[in-house]
């Protein structure tokens, strides 16, 4: 297994390299660049600023010496935040879009799961209707609405959580910003939940197992939740990917310092370094994680043998 | 960052047993008719079309010209005929729901179209020839997964202008990743069914075992998720509209509505409500005719 | 005290109050300290001075340095480190008395701490996006085009308290320039040994009234009260904390639920519901700046003046600003906007005052002299960077184009191609605004002059109109230079080579606790003259 994982992540290596060069030439082309602005520069200034980026060497030289730096570990300089490095920007920013993407997650499985498989087995229950009818809405709502009218409810109107901010860290300040990017996911993961536990109950195996006189609860825990979470786990693979590398929405909406926020401003101002920064780190990211997945899937699902 | 669509598991098991050649669509189509919840959806979604072809009949207003007589954002009055209210630059909102319906809809239609496409086409021959070839389409698959998604769409939105038939590409360029792995993956479980086993032994020609046994095995969990695919986009279009890369101006989306009535929710809430009720309706619909299409196809649920 | 107050009783109720007041007064006034937070409305993108390029930069930075001159609460120039100072009879020559005062780290401050930053920002390495506003001083503009030294700088310490510098022609507004960042001095000493990592929070050292103490990007920027500062004593807040989020309806939230006390801008949609709901916290005031539609004038059919002044004419700026924007902004008729020093009455356009219906008429016969007619209508695209002003603003203008049969497409796209784009003179109609970096007419008319390059986006050219800017640069007479400004700008209006919309406003929200805040033209607020209540 150990030796699986090392070959997977070998073979990274090439994926890798593809991903830069494409997304280094793509972002280069794009029109418009990083200091262009309502005040434009003069033309003087402006070739300063190009020679102390290195902007005014040709494109391949330019691409040669950020391949250099990369296998150095350095991402570069920042063209908006100044007086940071890439490398600042991601490793103070990612611990917060992980932290609380991780208790999104967390709280995404276990509502999810539990309310998936509960409404699995009341099947057309009211609570059925109830959970898939709020997971509906759930979707059908979109982050950039959650996250103000929370704040505009919880923060302003009843006053009992700060309306953004990041204080550092403190709890309160979490709350909001994790239930927002929570809800969707415990949408997703409660329908996946629901449909596959349908499935499974309808199986022959737990029919062999319920015959066997196995009590429902032995029957639902052990057996048909290891199958039914199936479709939850390669799910949340790409989810937790998604999550933990921080929205947008919910980090300019809440204020949060996470690295959400780096990558799509990164790519309206043209700081090339930042976005190039981003798009490697969650490469990496993906890559893992789709591993981890694959591991676990070969423990849920005994008969994927992972090679 | 978006979240990738979810690729159900359960899809890929949908059609294993069902392959009773024609009496399947037959059979299909009568239990979906049997789900209420997924008829009612067909019959509201088909009224929402409706009024967005029509649009420009059913109300005095245009949709792109202020009317400098009403309040700029000016709240629902029925007595100018601005049912929805007007939005921040005195257009009538209920014209312009009507037109973001019209946006919305094709966007979600169409890139789902331009995802069937790629990826039935993709998968289907990458599952098909199999091996090497299997092999390397897949990577490249892989490699294309983990390019963030919104970096492409924002790139390839500054590179070729915004209109809005990128938004259909770009959208769809992104989905048909996984529908791609959903038609190799029930391309290549079809292929090593006995049936296919024994139509090759009793001399069927490759082109009807496609078109007779492939084609029709791969297309129920497509068409399945097709109805989740057409939520997603309309809902990536949204958020697109959130960070200012939507349609432009004068036209508009659901998404552009919504990013905008989200602003002031407080101080004009029908210019979020009207949108958000359409936009709404419409996922919900779509949900439940994939759900109801998923049940119709999948005789395990019988 | 009003004539009403007549009866006995009344005025010794009139007498209590005025009593009661005095009294409140002193109590607040003397509730001294605390921290104020400030919603700035953008992270920094540095807070090293030479570096800085926003608003919302000044912000910060601007009450941890003073340059020679600084900022009186109006934003007016006053004395800073400089306590005096003389001027040649040609205007060229300033020589600046400087007061004994020490750096935050208790170094002693001297002349040579100037003649460094001066030099410092001039140089081509340090890539100081604002370096061109100095080209004033001679010989800046050839050092930071790398084509001379920086000891050739005419920024000379006559002795550490005396600095004098030359300046290549008389301007009136050097003494404001003064004030602006690019001017404050930045600490050798630190420099030198720190090199880039000078401004971080463990190294940085002032000479302003607070120091960094903590920068966490994308959350907050806190400064502390500098007891070093000369006039310390004055200060009553202790801390600053500046909050960096750009979400101006999130921002807003957060100022209702007393999470900040002072936020720098607010979203135009919300002015109905704040002048509802909270009027006293509400700050409009007019601000030194124009929105603008610049026209392509090197490409057809906009080479022709017709077209430009129909297309002018046809827009109902009224409409805009009374019904569009609502927040208080001033229809534009001229370029430059009203109360800039030493320009009393911009040059207007002399169709102001004509009826509106009957500039419809004017501008329809104007595009039919041009060769327009309903067969043949005047089609472009007007172009705008995203924003939901901007879209609002060229909404209506499209429909009002509509009116006299032009046939306007629109088509935004994110700020750093509209301007890239502006600055290649790829389009025909655009969206464009300036907010002047110092109070003088030059700052805006410049913009229309051949050599002025990218900035002149329209590439409007007049032989006339840039000799008599020509003149004005080298006048010293003030009267008269603004008379060669006012003949040029009217040339301006004439030819319309821009569309003038509007004169911003400043807008902030300003808690009720928060006093010392007075809304200026600039928009300017230093935070030493604030307090809490």
């Amino acid at each position: 297994m150990l030796s699986y994982a090392l070959r997977r992540l070998g073979s990274a290596i090439p994926t890798l390299f593809i991903i830069i060069t494409v997304a280094f030439f793509m972002m280069r082309l794009a029109p418009g660049g990083p200091f262009d602005r309502e005040k434009q520069l003069p033309p003087e200034i402006e070739a300063n600023i190009l020679k102390a980026y290195n902007l005014d060497k040709p494109i391949h030289l330019q691409y040669l010496d950020y391949m250099k730096n990369i296998l150095r570990g350095d991402f570069g300089p920042s063209y908006k935040y100044l007086d940071f490095t890439v490398n600042d920007l991601i490793l103070t920013g990612f611990p917060v879009s992980m932290r609380l993407g991780l208790y999104a997650i967390t709280i995404a499985i276990v509502i999810g799961v539990t309310a998936g498989t509960i409404a699995a087995l009341k099947q057309n229950s009211l609570f059925d209707y109830l959970v898939m009818g709020v997971a509906m809405t759930g979707i059908a709502i979109p982050n950039f609405v959650m996250a103000p009218l929370l704040a505009l409810v919880f923060g302003v109107y009843l006053s009992i959580l700060p309306v953004a901010g990041w204080g550092g860290g403190a709890f309160k300040y979490q709350i909001l910003p994790v239930i927002t990017l929570a809800l969707p996911q415990v949408a997703y993961i409660a329908r996946l939940t629901r449909g596959s536990m349908v499935e499974i109950m309808n199986s022959n195996f737990i029919r062999t197992a319920r015959a066997k006189g196995l009590s429902e609860k032995i029957v639902v825990v052990r057996h048909a939740l290891r199958g039914g979470l199936l479709p939850v786990v390669s799910y949340l693979g790409p989810a937790t990917a998604a999550v933990i590398t921080g929205s947008v929405v919910i980090e300019s909406i809440f204020d949060v310092p996470g690295i959400g926020r780096y990558f799509v401003n990164g790519a309206l101002n043209r700081d090339y370094p930042v976005v190039m920064g981003v798009v490697i780190f969650y490469a990496i990211l993906i890559i893992v994680l789709n591993l981890i997945v694959d591991l676990v899937y070969g423990f849920f699902d005994p008969r994927v043998k992972v090679e | 960052m978006k979240i990738k669509p979810i690729i159900p598991d359960r899809l890929e098991s949908i059609s294993e047993d069902a392959v009773k050649g024609r009496s399947l669509w037959h059979d299909a189509r009568r239990r979906l008719f049997q789900n209420k919840a997924a008829v009612i959806s067909m019959v509201i979604l088909g009224i929402i079309v409706v009024l967005a072809i029509l649009a420009p009949y059913l109300s005095p207003w245009p949709y792109d010209d202020p009317d400098w007589g009403y309040d700029f954002p000016g709240p629902p009055n029925a007595e100018l005929k601005h049912w929805f209210g007007t939005d921040g630059n005195g257009r009538d909102l209920f014209v312009r729901t009507l037109y973001g319906a019209r946006i919305s809809l094709m966007v979600g239609i169409l890139a789902t179209s331009v995802s069937l496409l790629i990826g039935v086409t993709y998968g289907a021959t990458a599952g098909f020839i199999g091996g090497r070839v299997d092999n390397i389409m897949m990577r490249i698959v892989d490699i294309l997964y983990s390019l963030p998604f919104m970096f492409f769409v924002i790139l390839l939105m500054v590179f070729f202008g915004r209109n809005i038939f990128l938004i259909f590409i770009a959208l769809g360029a992104v989905e048909w990743l996984t529908m791609a792995r959903i038609v190799r993956g029930q391309t290549l479980s079809v292929k090593k069914k006995e049936f296919i086993e024994a139509a090759h032994a009793t001399g069927v020609s490759t082109r009807k075992i496609i078109t007779r046994h492939i084609i029709p095995n791969v297309l129920g969990p497509v068409i399945v998720y097709m109805t989740l695919t057409i939520p997603m986009v309309i809902l990536t279009e949204s958020f697109l509209s959130f960070l200012g890369l939507g349609v432009q101006e004068p036209l508009t989306s659901w998404g552009v509505l919504i990013s905008e009535g989200a602003k002031q929710m407080e101080s004009a809430p029908w210019l979020l409500i009207f949108p958000a009720i359409f936009l709404a309706i419409t996922l919900f619909c779509f949900n439940f005719i994939g759900d109801g299409l998923r049940d119709a196809l999948d005789p395990k649920d019988r | 005290m009003n004539s009403r107050i007549k009866t006995p009783v009344s005025r010794t109720i009139a007498v209590l109050a005025l009593f009661c007041a005095c009294f409140f007064m002193f109590t607040t006034v003397a509730v001294a300290g605390g921290t104020l937070r400030v919603a700035t409305m953008g992270e920094p993108a540095s807070l090293d001075p030479h570096k800085v390029s926003g608003t919302w930069e000044n912000y910060v930075v601007g009450d941890m340095f003073i340059g020679l001159t600084t900022e009186n609460q109006k934003s007016e120039p006053v004395p800073g480190v400089a306590t005096s100072w003389k001027i040649s009879d040609d205007g060229m020559k300033y020589t600046f008395m400087l007061r004994k005062s020490v750096w935050s780290d208790g170094t002693p401050f001297t002349a040579h701490d100037f003649v460094f930053s001066m030099r410092r920002i001039l140089l081509p390495e340090t890539a100081a996006e604002y370096a061109s506003l100095l080209y004033i001083i001679k010989g800046a503009e050839a050092i930071n085009t790398g084509k001379a030294k920086p000891e050739t700088l005419a920024v000379k310490a006559i002795d550490d308290y005396t600095l004098e510098i030359q300046l290549t022609g008389p301007a009136p507004y050097f003494l404001a320039l003064l004030t602006h960042y690019t001017a404050y001095p930045v600490p050798k000493h630190v420099i030198e040994k720190h090199g880039k990592l000078w401004s971080k929070p463990e190294n940085m050292v002032v000479n302003g009234p607070y120091k960094l103490v903590e920068w966490i990007p994308n959350t907050h920027v806190k400064l502390t009260k500098n007891d070093k500062w000369w006039d310390s004593g004055s200060l009553s807040l202790d801390d600053l904390t500046f909050y960096t989020q750009e979400d101006r309806a999130a921002v807003q939230k957060r100022f209702r639920a007393g999470e900040i006390d002072v936020a720098m801008d607010f979203a135009s949609d919300q002015i109905d519901w704040l002048r509802k709901n909270m009027p006293d916290e509400t700050r409009i005031a007019p601000y030194m700046g124009v929105y603008y539609y610049p026209i392509n004038s090197s490409v057809e059919p906009f080479t022709d003046v017709r077209v430009r002044q129909a297309l002018s004419m046809a827009i109902n700026r009224k409409a805009i600003v009374d019904k569009v924007l609502k927040t208080g902004e001033l229809a534009a008729y001229s370029f430059v906007p009203p109360g800039v020093a030493y320009y009393d009455n911009p040059a207007e356009v002399t169709w102001k005052d004509m009826p509106f219906g009957e500039r419809q008429k004017k501008a329809k016969a104007l595009l039919a002299e041009a060769g327009f007619s309903p067969d043949k209508p005047l089609e472009f695209t007007l172009r705008y960077n995203t924003s939901e002003n901007h879209k609002r603003i060229a909404v209506a203008v499209v429909s009002m184009w509509k009116a006299i049969g032009v046939k306007a497409e629109l088509f935004n796209s994110e700020v750093k191609v509209h301007y890239a784009d502006l600055k290649q003179g790829d389009f025909q109609v655009a969206r464009a605004g300036w907010i002047a970096d110092y109070n003088d007419a030059q700052n805006f008319l410049y913009l229309l002059e051949t050599r002025t390059g990218p900035n002149n986006y329209g590439r409007y050219s007049n032989p006339e109109y840039d000799k008599l800017m020509l003149e004005a640069e080298v006048t010293s007479d003030l009267q008269k230079r603004s008379e060669l400004m006012l003949k040029a700008e009217s040339l301006a209006m004439r030819d319309q080579p821009v569309i003038p919309i509007y004169h911003y406003v400043s807008k902030n929200l300003v808690s009720t606790k928060v006093q010392g805040f007075v809304d200026n033209p600039q928009d300017i607020h230093r935070w030493r003259y604030v307090s809490l209540k």
